[in-house]
């Protein structure tokens, strides 16, 4: 195993006209936990979705020591990256097992299934029937998790996990992150909660009108030397 | 007891039109595809048959066994090429790529096989009904339809609900990135969607040429009596395609009671009538177990 698990180099994302992402870098280390933070429209979530294979990029993204620029979103989900997207995305035609099944039809092996997650998240097996629509939004954020940690994933994807959802609802699902990390799985995360990132994460990342503002170590940096680039106060720092 | 004869037959013949809608509803609630080729295509699936049987009294039964799944694997390839190129470009794209192979088909058809009519031989099942009253007729063959219609529609239904490829096809309908998202191969799946639409619709085509006679142009009025199925049961549901074709059936056949005339003009009425009152369909709901 290389010592970098993703580097992704000069990640550059059009909409059209709009640049979403200028020549972005960064790299995830096997067992870490890297946060992206920045305010809406920074360009959090594209990056996410970038890495994730939802957006081409004339950069370089290697997984492993490979180049996975070109690979499709499904191709990344085989190599073990799996993201948890921004809003859950359930399908809400299937059911809660329904929807956690699909989540290995394209799985690594290994030794996250649906009863592991169902010893996850207590409440999960009993309403395993019940179509999502049913459930409340940190118990489908929970679902979503499920769904991706049955693919088997070396590195999770986080996007906007705590959004819409009470204080108390996002402790208990970040109380699962140390869980994660104990079974081998790196977590790069998308958050606009930066003291909430900074909490969970090894690293963090800064991102301003899809540039980098500010990277390092979060022992390093205070919340509100974070907030200070979040909104552009601050200049770029090597980490 | 001529009413219920008519209400009998409206239903035999409600068999016929539910397989026609039956690739329509899935094509739309699966990958929102308005196929306006799909009459042309049942048309053609008729055409295969023809040229492809040893001669034009052999038995048409037999096209079951290899027009259905040549059906499958052109609707797979054809989704995976033409279709998907067409869906990447936009909803108004795919309908003009599928009204500009319904013109494809049409002429090619007309080039191959003349602009008369065929009919596919089916021996003495044409014929064949048990009169289980003096005034009331059932053609084995009409009711040989109404009951592959109900096997294909329940198949479809335990193939969404019940298999590993069906839950992806249905995550498909739902959110077609998420759906990538999580690992599904959505160009694949999509493909597998279509081959089973078309496979139904291959069917649908062999049915009706058993049923009636069939020329290159009839396709647009099977495509006319398969969209009013699918849009009275309501877009995307199984089961409200066979619902939506049974309605159709018996208002013709109980429209062409009153007079003989008018039986195909009522169906269209019943079919506005529905739309006013009930925009949604009659059983709305996404392709779901």
């Amino acid at each position: 195993m290389t010592e970098v698990l993703l580097d992704a180099q000069d990640v550059t994302v059009r909409h059209g006209q709009l640049v979403a992402l200028h020549e972005v870098c960064l790299h995830v280390a096997p067992g870490e936990v890297f946060a992206v933070v920045g305010a809406n429209g920074a360009g959090k979530s594209t990056l996410l979705r970038t890495l994730a294979g939802l957006h081409p990029t004339p950069g370089r993204i290697s997984f492993d020591g490979e180049d996975v620029t070109t690979e499709s979103a499904h191709g990344r989900v085989r190599r073990g990256i799996v993201m948890v997207p921004e809003g859950r995305r359930l399908f809400r035609s299937l059911s809660v097992e329904e929807n956690i099944r699909i989540g290995q039809v394209n799985a690594r092996p290994g030794s996250w299934d649906v009863a592991a997650c169902y010893d996850l998240f207590a409440w999960m097996g009993k309403r395993r029937h019940e179509r999502v629509s049913h459930l409340s939004g940190g118990e489908q954020q929970q679902v979503a998790i499920a769904r991706a940690l049955v693919a088997n994933p070396r590195l999770l994807l986080l996007d906007e996990i705590s959004l819409g959802l009470a204080p108390v609802i996002v402790q208990q699902i970040y109380r699962v992150l140390p869980t994660l990390l104990e079974q081998g799985i790196s977590i790069l995360l998308v958050e606009q909660d930066v003291a909430q990132a900074l909490r969970v994460a090894n690293r963090f990342q800064c991102l301003l009108e899809g540039r980098t503002t500010l990277q390092g170590t979060s022992a390093d940096y205070t919340a509100q030397d974070v907030e200070a680039a979040y909104f552009g106060f601050a200049s770029k720092d090597a980490s | 007891m001529i009413w219920i004869n008519a209400i009998v037959q409206g239903l035999l013949l409600g068999g016929l039109f539910a397989l026609f809608a039956c690739g329509l509803s899935l094509l739309f609630g699966v990958l929102g595809i308005i196929n306006l080729a799909h009459g042309d295509l049942a048309v053609l699936g008729a055409y295969v048959a023809v040229a492809l049987l040893p001669s034009v009294h052999s038995n048409a039964l037999w096209a079951l066994l290899f027009v259905p799944p040549m059906f499958a694997i052109f609707g797979y390839v054809s989704q995976r090429t033409l279709l998907q190129r067409s869906m990447d470009s936009g909803p108004l794209t795919t309908l003009l790529v599928t009204f500009g192979l319904s013109v494809v088909l049409q002429n090619a058809l007309q080039e191959g096989f003349s602009a008369d009519s065929h009919s596919l031989s089916v021996g003495s099942l044409v014929t064949k009904a048990f009169h289980p009253d003096s005034s009331i007729s059932i053609s084995y063959l009409r009711l040989g339809i109404l009951v592959a219609a109900v096997i294909i529609l329940v198949a479809v239904q335990l193939f969404l609900g019940g298999t590993s490829t069906g839950r992806q096809i249905r995550a498909l309908s739902d959110d077609v990135e998420a759906a990538s998202i999580v690992g599904i191969n959505t160009r694949h799946v999509a493909g597998i969607a279509a081959g089973i639409a078309f496979l139904t619709v291959a069917i649908a085509g062999l049915a009706d040429g058993m049923y009636a006679q069939f020329a290159p142009t009839s396709g647009s009025q099977l495509l006319l009596f398969g969209f009013e199925a699918v849009i009275i049961g309501g877009l995307g549901s199984l089961w409200g395609t066979l619902l939506g074709g049974c309605v159709l059936g018996l208002a013709q056949t109980i429209g062409a009671q009153v007079d003989p005339t008018i039986g195909v003009l009522v169906a269209h009425l019943v079919f506005l009538a529905i739309l006013a009152v009930r925009p949604s369909g009659l059983m709305p709901a996404a392709v779901e177990a």
